[in-house]
This record gives structure tokens, sequence and C-alpha cells, in this order.
């Protein structure tokens, strides 16, 4: 018993002494877990504050409102319209084949597009958003708006997107917008930054120059998720700016008549005012419809505008080269007064064709125009003085004065990445392309626009306007408010002696308005409508003994062989103030072709004239 | 006299029983009760739904139990010792053949209204069996080969039995709650230093035998953002949930964590992460007080009980709801490598409120006979 108690006793020091021990343990066990929680909580708060937000929180961008391109009178030439779409979230519809199948049935689609979608529903995760049809018809987004009581989880949704209202009218200016591929987000910095699925951004054309002003910014959408990424509740919504819109200094009307002039023919024409460098109408054609390639372009209509022979996609007014033809003569003829090699009184026989270092030079004219001046000679194109005057000029001389004004160089600069130089052949250029040395003979054909000399129509037009203005150097423009196109040697004099354009101009006048004028026909009475202008037909090919013996008319030579028609002008002469160039390609001949519808260009730009001036004195644009 | 009174005591009638309640301990466990109940609401994402209702239900019944096992004189507890670790051995046998299999282990048996997970309640009746095995012996008995063999044999059958469901968590606290008696019982301290270099020594050959999961999470524990998506989310996640629940939290309802389901396995082991971020600091020192003043008053139960028997319970009890506790907050808080492990109470579970509140009954139970002693 004693024993025992004895035994209790020790076995109770024991445990006491064991829990003391065990309770210092715990109590800085309890002291670790405490001080980890001070560290999380309140020393690292904020360092795990900002990873839980990071986990919740989830920004959505939505596609920026595109800018819109308006033409002078501030109508609307590439805007934006609501595109009726479909959308679905399938973890949102109780049957999803249901649901698919009777939209198959209700939207008409073909298989492959079908199956397009259940491909996309397959890769999407059930809560996000399935873009059934991108932009529908009217009459389909109001039938499934009739259906809706059926069709749960199926969302009509009104979008924006790009349009164009004049359809083909002003695709080869302003180009048009398609979905952004890796290479536009690569090379794009402001796609990049603003890229969303199914951003749509300028392929071609001012679209593509402009996309930095035009893209505008996204709509931020900023939402609570949960784990798996779905949204639980919208916590901010950001709005985006709409892009900024730009305005072109082009007339729609102009550009309307100058396309349907240009219907069914492959060529173009430009329009521009001869002091301020305005592009009044800029038109190549054929040309195709832009709103195509909006929502992508079916392989079939794709391969129509490709295969087309008359080859829509270039644009002839920035990127085709082609022979001037007689209306370099202009320049050629101003060369030779500015270099004093000859004066307006200076006459040449014309024959029909002059023989010269073994060579045979053909006027146009088989019989020959007779004694020639400098002013009959233009107004005639009389070929044989013109091989007579470039060759006492010279290639280099020639070249110097077509290079200031404006051929032989891009027009508008940087503006437009497909826009060619054209060229403008010296000894030197020869030298160096070709490591041969300059002919004579090459001088002389260079003196009626043929052999190495190659223009783009808004060079002759450009040429044509500053011929016009009396010789003052003018920088084109397209975009109203855009800065840039200031530069500091405008209106800078081209000339030596100002009565050297004079002269130039009348002769350009005689040619359409006197008799014997190779675009007399074309004239205009009306002094308020009187233009002066220079045809022109550039040959495709080498005119040879038999072709000339055979003298074909233009519709017995087959399309690729025929000439291409050409027509430069300015008016009203009296007062001079709008410049053009037109260009038929394969149209025969300049004088039947292509200086009829400088006639009709001219009355209805110089109708709308005052209009145009009452836009311009207004203080505030009406945007 | 002194005969007499001793009697007396012996036979409380109801109302001197609930006069020796330890009043303080019982407003501690309801409180904490209280706490995971608008916690359990708050995982259900403020609605009262089938975790609120279930843990409700469980919390009601198991308080009621504990009051009423707290009436049972200490020594038929003392009786019961031995046949009840032999009955629960006997379930986990049964598991091991009959039991329910879910997410990869067998640990459960259905009962029809309720599925039992033996290897809780194992938790609690390995420590009232080795209570009872050195409450008569004699303290140069206890570091004999015999009685520490027979002691180790003990706690590794349960051990065994609990490792094969696989549930190497529970197996593990199981041991721990047998060791903590053995340390209390008297078992000379150079025993539990040998174990502990054994173990240290062998931790390498040991994570070489562990489950591929295993080894992730213990690799995970070392390195979270080695596989951020993978077997460190559960670390990271919890972490970002404590840490940016600051010093006053996120707020009731407001932890955004849990809301969107950042949280795994919120309602069970992960239930402090929760309460953590939307009561920030100060209330988790508020919750870990609670339960600091919950063991205090089990070990002050055990000081102040007449027999050893109700002191090495008490005391070996008390010690295991505190390493429950530390392991599970250790384990939210990015300091031990996840283990399954419940927060007593707390964490939504039947069995493991069944075996904590049990352990409670018991210790209220030698509180309320605390001059009873143990033949």
């Amino acid at each position: 018993m004693i024993s025992s108690l004895s035994d209790n006793v020790t076995k109770l020091n024991s445990i006491n002494r064991r829990m003391f021990i065990a309770g210092s343990l715990k109590f800085f066990i309890m002291v670790g877990i405490v001080s980890r929680l001070f560290f999380l909580q309140v020393k690292e708060n904020k360092k795990y504050l900002t990873l839980s937000d990071k986990n919740r929180i989830r920004e959505w961008k939505l596609a920026p409102v595109r800018g819109e391109f308006r033409d002078y009178f501030g109508s609307v030439i590439a805007g934006n319209f609501e595109a009726y779409q479909l959308h679905v979230i399938p973890e949102q519809v109780e049957d999803f084949r249901y649901v698919i199948y009777r939209l198959k049935d209700l939207l008409d689609l073909s298989d492959s597009q079908f199956k397009k979608i259940l491909k996309k529903k397959r890769e999407n995760k059930p809560w996000e958003t399935l873009i059934v049809s991108d932009n529908l018809s009217w009459e389909k987004f109001s039938k499934i708006n009739n259906h809706l009581y059926d069709l749960n989880g199926v969302k009509p949704v009104i979008s924006i997107s790009r349009n164009y209202p004049y359809k083909d009218n002003f695709t080869h200016v302003i180009g048009y917008v398609s979905q952004a591929n890796e290479r536009d987000i690569e090379t794009t910095n402001i796609i990049k930054k603003n890229f969303v699925p199914g951003l749509k951004v300028g392929k071609i054309g001012l679209e593509k120059t402009f996309e930095e002003k035009l893209i505008g910014s996204n709509d931020i959408e900023r939402y609570e998720v949960n784990a798996y990424g779905r949204r639980i509740s919208q916590l901010e919504f950001q709005k985006g700016e709409k892009g900024k819109t730009l305005k072109l200094t082009i007339d729609t009307k102009v550009q309307q008549l100058s396309n349907k002039l240009l219907k069914d023919q492959a060529g173009s024409i430009c329009v521009m005012d001869i002091y301020t460098g305005s592009i009044i109408a800029m038109h190549s054609s054929p040309s195709f419809d832009p709103n195509l390639f909006v929502f992508g372009i079916s392989q079939d209509e794709w391969q129509m505008i490709r295969n087309d022979p008359m080859k829509p996609l270039v644009n002839k007014t920035l990127q085709g080269n082609y022979s001037p033809g007689s209306t370099i003569k202009p320049i050629v003829a101003l060369s030779a007064l500015e270099n004093r090699i000859i004066n307006p009184n200076f006459t040449v026989r014309c024959t029909g064709k002059s023989e010269m270092y073994g060579q045979t030079y053909h006027c146009w004219k088989k019989k020959g125009h007779g004694y020639m001046n400098l002013r009959n000679a233009m107004k005639q194109s009389c070929d044989t003085y013109f091989y007579e005057i470039s060759r006492k000029l010279g290639v280099d001389k020639l070249s110097d004065t077509a290079k200031k004004f404006g051929l032989g160089k891009k027009v508008f600069g940087d503006l437009f990445e497909i826009e060619k130089n054209g060229l403008v052949p010296s000894t030197q250029w020869k030298k160096n392309a070709l490591g041969k040395g300059w002919l004579l003979g090459e001088t002389m054909i260079t003196g009626i626009g043929q052999g190495y000399i190659q223009t783009t129509p808004i060079q002759l037009c450009l040429m044509t306007a500053q011929i016009a203005n009396g010789g003052y150097k003018i920088y084109p423009k397209l975009v109203i408010n855009e800065a840039s196109s200031e530069k500091l040697d405008k209106y800078v004099p081209l000339y030596e002696n100002s009565k050297n354009i004079k002269i130039i101009q009348d002769a350009m006048f005689s040619s359409t308005n006197e008799v014997m004028g190779t675009s007399y026909r074309s004239r205009i009475d009306d002094i308020k409508y009187q233009f002066a202008g220079k045809t022109g037909t550039a040959q495709v090919k080498k005119i040879t003994e038999k072709d000339r013996e055979l003298d074909l008319k233009t519709f017995e030579i087959p399309y690729e062989e025929r000439d291409h028609a050409l027509y430069v002008a300015f008016g009203p002469y009296k007062q001079p103030r709008y410049a053009l160039s037109i260009l038929v390609e394969h149209g025969g001949n300049g004088s039947t072709t292509a200086a009829p519808m400088a006639k009709e260009l001219f009355k209805l730009i110089i109708d709308r004239h005052e209009l145009r001036e009452s836009i311009k004195n207004k203080k505030y644009m009406d945007i | 006299m002194y005969q007499h009174s001793r009697l007396n005591k012996n036979n409380l009638n109801l109302f001197q029983k609930f006069k020796n309640f330890d009043y303080i301990l019982l407003v501690c466990i309801l409180l904490l009760g209280f706490i995971s109940l608008a916690t359990m609401y708050s995982t259900d994402g403020g609605q009262i739904l089938f975790h609120t209702k279930s843990h409700f239900i469980k919390l009601s019944v198991f308080t009621i139990m504990m009051i009423i096992f707290s009436f049972v004189n200490i020594k038929y507890w003392f009786s019961v010792g031995y046949l009840s670790y032999i009955g629960v051995a006997a379930l986990l046998i049964w598991t091991y053949f009959f039991g329910i299999t879910s997410s990869g282990s067998q640990r459960w048996i259905n009962l029809y209204f309720i599925n039992l997970q033996p290897s809780e309640l194992m938790k609690i009746f390995i420590i009232l069996c080795l209570a009872k095995y050195f409450h008569r012996m004699k303290l140069q008995n206890v570091n004999s080969i015999y009685t520490i063999l027979t002691s180790l044999i003990i706690i590794l059958l349960p051990m065994g039995l609990v490792i094969v469901q696989p549930d190497l968590g529970t197996s593990v606290l199981i041991a721990i709650s047998g060791i903590a008696v053995l340390w209390f019982a008297g078992v000379n301290y150079k025993y539990f230093i040998y174990t502990l270099l054994g173990f240290v020594i062998s931790l390498p050959f040991i994570i070489a035998f562990l489950k591929p999961y295993q080894k992730l999470r213990v690799l995970s524990f070392l390195n979270p953002d080695r596989d951020p998506l993978g077997a460190g989310y559960q670390i990271i996640q919890s972490k970002i949930a404590v840490g940016s629940g600051g010093i006053f939290g996120k707020g009731f309802l407001k932890g955004t964590q849990s809301y969107l389901e950042f949280l795994p396995e919120k309602h069970t082991d992960f239930i402090f992460t929760l309460f953590s971020e939307e009561f920030g600091f100060v209330g988790s020192i508020i919750l870990l007080l609670v339960y600091a003043i919950i063991i205090y008053r089990i070990i002050a139960i055990g000081a102040n009980s007449r027999s050893y028997f109700a002191k090495i319970f008490c005391y070996s009890f008390g010690a295991s709801i505190f390493v429950y506790i530390t392991i599970n907050m250790s384990m939210v808080l990015g300091l031990l490598p996840i283990v399954g492990s419940p927060l007593p109470i707390m964490s939504y579970g039947g069995s493991s409120m069944l075996a904590t509140m049990t352990g409670f009954g018991i210790v209220m139970s030698s509180r309320v006979h605390n001059q009873q002693s143990i033949a």
C-alpha cells in the first residue's frame, strides 16, 4: 500500500513534469503559427491581395469602333453599320443539338458552314460565346427573333461593322478592311495593342495607311471570374474611343462619274485642284466591292476578281506604269523653250516620216503635216516636229524638266505603299540600269512618249496641273485633316520664264478648241467650261511595216494589242482650276476614247465648283 | 466520515453533476460550433444549403451526445477502454474488406444513415485504450521491453489498417495520439529521442516508399511554384487566400478566393483558409484563442482529476487536439506538406466531429467525476 502510494506520487511527479515540457512545446509552436499568420496576413498582405485580384479579375476587350471616311462634302464613304449577329452560349442551351439543327433550318446554313460551327463549338469552352452567324440579313434576323421562344440560349446581337455604301467607287482610294491576320498583328503595334478576335483592320489603301488613326480604342470590360474562368459579375466598363474620322478631298459625284465613264473598260481617271493639289476624283477601273472582304470573301468571288483579265486588283492610277504617248509633248516643248533650244516660231516640215541615222521615224499622219511651228505641232500632235526638237534638246535636259514637273517619282510619297515611281530615262540612268550608252534614236522616241519613259496616270495629272497653275509646285493631297502634307517648297516656281508656260497652255488650248486640233471634237465652246488638253496614244507593241500597210481600225486589232488612250487637260481655260488625266487601257486612240470623257467630267466639275468653294469657306466643318 | 463523503461523491445526483460541469469549456465548444456554422454558411455561398444544414444537425446531435457522455461515470469509460479499441479496430478491418471507396481510398463504412470513418474514431479510442493500459502500471514497469512492445503493437495495428486505405494523414495522427500517451505515461526520454533520430534518418527511405501523389505533395510543399496549376495549386491558392485577408479580413461572405472556387476542399481541410480570408489576422487570433482556452481547460481538468487514468487521458487528448490544430493550420499556411487532416469541430465531417465530441465527453466526465478514483 505504501509502495503503491509512493509509486503514485512519483507517477504524478513524472506526468506533471512531462505536462510542463509538453506545455512549453505547445506554447512555442503556437507562437510559430501566430507569427506565420502575422507574416502572411500583415506583412505580405499587399502581395497576396494583388495575387488574389489577379486571380479573380479578368479583362475582356471589345472590338473598337473604327473611324469613318467622309468625302469633301461630308457624306460617309466608309462607315459603320449594325451587323446582325447570332450568338449562342452552348452551356445555356438545354438541348444544343436541337437548337443548332433548328438554326440550320431557319438560316439555310450550308453543310460546310454547319460543320465549321460545330468545330468551333468543340474548341470553345461551354460558356464561351459561339458566333453562329456574323452578318445576317434583316429578314433572317427578324425570322430568328420570331422563333426565339423555341431557341433557348440563342442571342440575337447587333454589332458594329465596316460598311462601304458606295461599293466599288472608292475601293482603290480607301481600300478595305478584313480580319486581322498574324502578319498584321506582328508588324503593326497598334493592332497588337487593340487586338481582339474578329478585329478588322485595313488591308490596302488609306484604310491601311491610317490604321493608327482609324482603329480607335477598345471598350474594356472587367469581370470577376471564378477558378474556371467563368464570368461571375461585371466590375467595370471602360468605354473606348471611336477612331478618328478622316475627311477626304474627293467629290463623290465626280468619283461616281469617273466610275461610270470607265464602266466595262480598264483604265484610270484622276482629277486635281491645280492650286491646292486636292484630289477631286481618283478612280481605277475595273474596281470591286470592298464589302465582300469585310466578313471574309468566298473562294469563288475571290477567284473571279483575281482572274479578271482587266485586273481589278491593280490600282492603275498609282501602280500602272504606262508610256505617256503624246501627253508628254507639252513637257518636251516646254523643256525646249526653257532651254532656249527653240522659239515658238521654230518650224519643221513634216512629210509623214523622216530618215535619221539609218532609221525611219514615222509621224502618226502618213501624209505628213507639212510646215509646222510649235503651236501647230502641239495642236495636231505632229510627231516629226517633236522628233526634231527632242533631238536638239537631248534626253538629259528633257529628263530634268520632266522630273521637275513630277514625273519619275511617287506623287503621294508614303501614302500608298503600292504607288510606283514611273521612269524618266536619262543617259546616266541607262548606263547604270542597263549598262549601255544612250542612243540618239532613243531620245527621239522619248520625245513622243514612247520607249523607256513610263508614267503613272496620277503623275500625268500632277504634271498637267503644274502647267495649268502657271508652273508652280503643288503637293497632291487626299486627306483634309492631315497637316503633314504641307511642304516648304509648295508654290515654288518650276519655270525659268513664265512666258514659256503661257505658250504651252495656249498650244494645249489650240489642240482642243481649234479646227485640226486632236481633241477638237470634244471641245466645249461655253467659256465657263472651256478646257485645254492634250491627247495621247501609247503603243503597247512596236508597229511593224506590215501593220502600217494594213492600217487597221481599233476594233479590228486584238484587245491586248490595242493602243492605250490617254488624255490630259485643264480647265476652265480662262481661269484654270482643275486638271485631269484619263487613261483607257487598250482604248485605241486618245482623241476618240479618252478626250470625250474629259468633256463630261469638266461639265460636272465646274458645275460643282461653287458648291465646293462654299464648303471651304465655312469656318467649322460639320462632321 | 471520510468514507461517507467519498461515497457521496461517487454517486452524484443530476443536479450535482450539472454543478460540476466545466462551463467555460462548454461555452468555448459552443462558440466554436457557432463559428464553424457561420463559416460553413459562407462556404455554401451565403445560403443555407446542404453543408450548413448537415453540419448544424451533426453539431446539435453530437453536442447533446457529449453532455450525455459527461454524465457517464469516468470508471465506466475506464472499463470500456480495451473493448472500444477492439471494437474500432474491428470496424477498421471491416472497412478494409467492405468499406466504401471514394476518391481513391477506402475509408468509410456505410451505416445507412451516416457514412462512418472508423479511422477518425481510432484517434480517440487509442488514447482511451493506452490510458487504461498505463493506469495501474508501476513507473518502473513502464520502460520494460514488454510494455513498450505491447503499446507499440497497440499503436501500429490501427496505423497499418489506416495506411492501407490509404490515408497517411490520419494514420500519422493516430500514431501521434498514441505517442502522446506514451509520453505522459513516462516512457523514457531516450526512446523519444531515438525515435525522432531514426525517423529523420529514414525519411529519404520513407519518401521512396510514398505513393506518387504523396511524393508530389511533399515536393510541391518544398517548392509550390514548381507546378502552380497542379500539385502546388492548393498550397498557393490557400496562401493567397490567407494572405489577402489582411488584418481585418475581407468580411463575412466576401472571401473572393473561396467564393470564386479557387480554394479546394474548402468545407473540410481548408476551412481555416476561408475563415482566415474573411476574418483576417484578428479573427484567426480569436479562433486560436478559443482553441487555446479549450486545450487549457482540458489540461486543467486533467490536473484536477483524482484518477491517474483521467489525468493521462486529458493530457493526451489535449495534446492530440493541439497537434490536430497545428498540423491543419501549418498545412494551410504552407508550413507542412498537404496531409488530409481536419480542423477539430470546424471542418465538415461527421466522424471527425463524433470522435472529437466523444473526447470532450470523456474529458467532461472526468471533470464531473473528478473525485472518482478508479481501483
